[in-house]
């Protein structure tokens, strides 16, 4: 009978199934993406020979998940998108301490002092815009200007993203909340279109929608990688401008896990010059370390030290204070 | 001429309601009570979490006009699906039963493979029409407005839910008896009034499990609904989780949409009071296809326009990925290890959902009482609660009493049959509603047991019913994600899960060969198992 092919397909599928949980050395979760951190996966277990199996997902999802697994976690390694999400895992002491000479000859916007987590790559904001309908000349010079009549209806921006968010934190910490929340009732006022993420922002400058966006760094060389054509630019603001904030992905190690010497030695990987090259040329991030290739589509080291404001990434990590101003602003 | 009326209740004691009807036997019993029992674990969990609430944060946090503004968009956001699913499902279910009009098989299995589209797909598909740089304007040069927000959303969520709508009123059609329309019309009614008075109270029994179904489907959808940037309640659900990595006002908003899905729930219930059992067909007269004649014209624009919009649609946007940036052979070859991953939790969880499903039917069908009630409410809080959360009380329970049953396969496939029992109940207990007491009882009394009973009566008859469900729960779990996040084993990425995390970092094309994967095989698994129906 059809049903007891069904049952035994079943079965069998399920005792395929069971050996894949037991085998690796390692478990990482990640919210990263499948196709960013599967080629460096597979390079770490071949060069050492320690193998990882990587629970997908979401940042904030996972993140989440650890804090209600708590101490039983079988996870060792979480790989998250925005110091937002491992400031709280570090807050709520599920990180453990990395060795220091891990993250000593790092810059400071890419070093957390609790060391507990690292940044493995940086993520600059930008603005995306349409060169068809925007000249330099009407290039905003600080994302505080954006409030401006002239953008009324142009400016694009997501504020349930984390990317967002952390901007919103380190704009709270140079500016204060005042400011911010002045500069967010400015937005809505002049009639920012709220987005869910950044890739529909881009698209959304493609579309005709908007004509500038508030992003990542990273999601435009992607488009044009399989789009050449891709109607969109982006740009920073002036240098040190809040609006250029960069932020990392960041790598820790968990305080759950029961091989914590295979974990570090992952992460130190992850800070090598081969993953760093691999990040910069085909993940189009910025590296953390000095010694890689440039990317010819992004800009240099040292030009983005002086792009980017100088903000702590510890204290990025007050994400509840930023969701009640946004609240308050009514846009959450 | 056909009689109906109720189904015997036991008698009891007066003036003493009795929880459990008497002679309930045990391999009822013991299921509903599994069942029920199972469903109690999110409530705890979320109760637990909810206690941890410090009441300033709540009032600040929960209770603020906003939520209730997102609450009332939620609300004329289901509104508008109900109403649309209907627009598009009833003509369709009549076409299909009542008159001559050719193909009907294929047909009934278009109507149902948008089902096996993902939510998300849908979205992006009907994002890709419009825009200066979408899909139709590339292709076409035609630039049309974004679709978006209100309308965007519901007609996004109508286009992938319309089937559960189909499916039920279908069956319902068919099940109809001739005789009674016939009566009526002898009687003098019109046509008009023969519908009003006669078939659609019949039909109302199916109109209201199938709202119910896509209702709470409404609640508790985010992917389209923000995709659409259309901003419901699941919004604050989402931000609380997601964006504040909070779990206790979580709970809150969590245990208010399972406030609002109970109501809707009870509301069912109320409207449906009366429940209806065939004792005899007499002479059994299946309704005489109507010609269709000159209405075919109108029949054949409609069910184009219907196709191409619910299975076109995303069929052209996952054709426009692919061909825009093909992406590398290697990723077509990772296909079919992915597919047998989410088809082999999938299928298990849909056959566990029907194992189930059947008792609970039986339950609430023979031995109604408020026991039969309370489990059958219980079905639809797994159904309602915000899979997230779900996902969450499954990962407490489990470490905290099973733990080398956490992050296997057999946990998903548990989770997974916690949260779409309802899906399947809903088939079988129409399928039930339409069969007679009396013959499980002839075989009784001929000295069948419990199983002999079931595999020479009871299954025959409820067939259809019970392959409707296996369907119904096997394609909702090949496109689910959060309680795969959570609870898979690691490294087990399913089909739906390398959809979303190509998807979300912006790889589309890389996305399409496994979204592509997730329709086409949830397609084929409904046309086959509505070919095998056998009718």
């Amino acid at each position: 009978m059809q049903k007891s092919l069904f049952a035994s397909a079943a079965v069998a599928a399920t005792l395929l199934a069971a050996p894949l949980a037991s085998a690796a050395d390692l478990t990482l979760y990640s919210g990263r993406g499948e196709s960013m951190v599967e080629p460096i996966i597979a390079q770490f277990e071949k060069n050492t020979g320690i193998s990882v199996a990587v629970r997908y997902g979401d940042t904030a999802q996972l993140a989440v998940l650890l804090q209600e697994e708590g101490s039983r976690s079988p996870a060792d390694l979480y790989w998250g998108q925005d110091a937002g999400a491992l400031g709280e895992l570090s807050k709520a002491g599920l990180l453990a301490e990395l060795p220091a000479d891990i993250y000593e000859g790092l810059p400071t916007i890419y070093t957390s002092e609790s060391g507990n987590w690292v940044a493995a790559s940086g993520r600059a904001r930008v603005f995306a815009y349409s060169p068809e309908r925007v000249s330099e000349e009407e290039f905003p010079e600080s994302v505080f200007e954006l409030v401006d009549e002239r953008f009324e209806g142009r400016v694009g921006w997501a504020p349930t993203n984390g990317s967002f968010q952390s901007f919103i934190t380190a704009m709270r910490l140079e500016h204060g909340d005042e400011r911010t929340l002045e500069w967010l009732e400015g937005m809505k006022d002049n009639g920012a279109v709220t987005f869910r993420n950044n890739s529909t922002q881009v698209q959304g400058i493609a579309d005709g929608e908007v004509d500038f966006a508030l992003v990542n760094n990273y999601y435009l060389p992607r488009f044009l990688a399989s789009d050449a054509d891709f109607p969109v630019e982006q740009a920073f603001f002036t240098d040190g401008d809040i609006g250029n904030l960069v932020n990392v992905a960041g790598i820790a190690v968990l305080e759950s896990s029961d091989d914590r010497e295979a974990a570090v030695e992952f992460v130190r990987f992850l800070l090598s010059p081969a993953a760093q090259q691999y990040f910069t040329g085909n993940v189009y991030e910025y590296p953390v370390t000095r010694d890689v290739i440039q990317n010819p589509v992004l800009e240099d080291f040292d030009r983005l030290l002086e792009v980017s404001p100088q903000i702590d990434l510890d204290d990025l990590d007050d994400l509840e204070g930023t969701l009640r101003l946004l609240r308050d602003a009514g846009l959450l | 001429m056909n009689q109906t009326h109720q189904t015997s209740t036991p008698r009891r004691a007066p003036g003493f309601p009795r929880l459990l009807p008497r002679g309930v036997p045990l391999h009822i019993l013991l299921p509903s009570l599994i069942a029920a029992g199972a469903m109690l674990v999110p409530l705890v969990y979320l109760g637990l979490r909810a206690f941890e609430a410090d009441s300033a944060t709540l009032l600040d946090l929960v209770f603020r006009p906003r939520n209730l503004q997102l609450l009332l968009n939620t609300l004329a956001l289901a509104a508008g699906v109900v109403a649309l699913t209907t627009l598009m499902a009833f003509p369709l279910a009549w076409l299909v039963t009542r008159t001559d009009i050719r193909f009907k098989k294929a047909l009934t299995v278009l109507g149902v493979i948008p089902l096996a589209v993902p939510g998300y797909v849908m979205a992006y598909a009907l994002i890709g029409l419009g825009g200066n740089y979408g899909v139709l304007a590339q292709l076409t040069g035609i630039q049309l407005p974004r679709l978006q927000g209100y309308w965007g959303a519901t007609l996004a969520l109508s286009l992938y839910t319309f089937p559960y709508l189909f499916l039920n009123l279908r069956a319902a059609l068919a099940g109809l008896d001739g005789n009674l329309e016939e009566s009526a019309r002898s009687l003098g009614y019109s046509r008009g009034e023969t519908f009003r008075r006669v078939t659609l109270p019949h039909l109302m029994p199916a109109l209201m499990a199938g709202w119910l179904v896509i209702t709470l489907y409404v609640l508790g959808d985010f992917g389209a609904v923000a995709l659409m940037r259309y901003e419901a309640f699941s919004y604050a659900i989402y931000t609380q989780y997601s964006g504040a990595f909070d779990r206790v006002y979580a709970a809150w908003l969590a245990l208010m949409l399972l406030a609002l899905a109970t109501c809707f729930v009870m509301l069912d219930s109320l409207v449906v009071k009366r429940k209806l059992a065939r004792i005899g067909t007499g002479v059994a007269r299946p309704m005489m296809p109507q010609p269709l004649g000159r209405a075919r014209f109108l029949a054949w624009p409609y069910l184009v326009a219907l196709f191409t919009a619910s299975i076109g649609l995303p069929v052209m946007i996952l054709a426009y990925w692919l061909l825009l940036a093909p992406p590398d052979l290697s990723f077509f070859a990772r296909v079919p290890g992915t597919l047998l991953r989410s088809a082999g939790a999938a299928l298990p969880a849909a056959l566990l959902a029907a194992a189930f499903a059947l008792p609970i039917a039986f339950l609430t069908v023979r031995y109604r009482s408020p026991f039969a009630i309370l489990v059958e409410r219980s079905a639809y809080i797994g159904y309602a609660i915000p899979p997230l959360a779900l996902a969450l009380a499954m990962v407490f329970f489990s470490l905290r009493t099973a733990p080398f049953l956490y992050q296997t396969l057999a946990m998903l496939v548990i989770t997974w049959a916690m949260a779409s029992l309802a899906l399947a109940l809903g088939p079988i207990r129409s399928a039930l509603l339409q069969t007679r007491p009396s013959m499980e009882e002839a075989a009784h009394s001929l000295g069948h047991g419990p199983i002999s009973t079931f595999t020479h009566v009871i299954f025959p008859r409820l067939r259809r019913g019970i392959l409707a469900g296996v369907v119904l729960v096997f394609v909702l779990c090949m496109k689910e994600l959060p309680i795969t996040f959570l609870l898979a084993p690691t490294g087990y990425t399913t089909l739906a899960v390398t959809v979303f995390t190509r998807t979300s970092e912006g790889m589309l094309a890389e996305a399409a060969p496994f979204a592509a994967a997730i329709v086409v095989f949830s397609s084929l698994s409904v046309g086959l198992l509505l070919t095998k129906e056998g009718k």
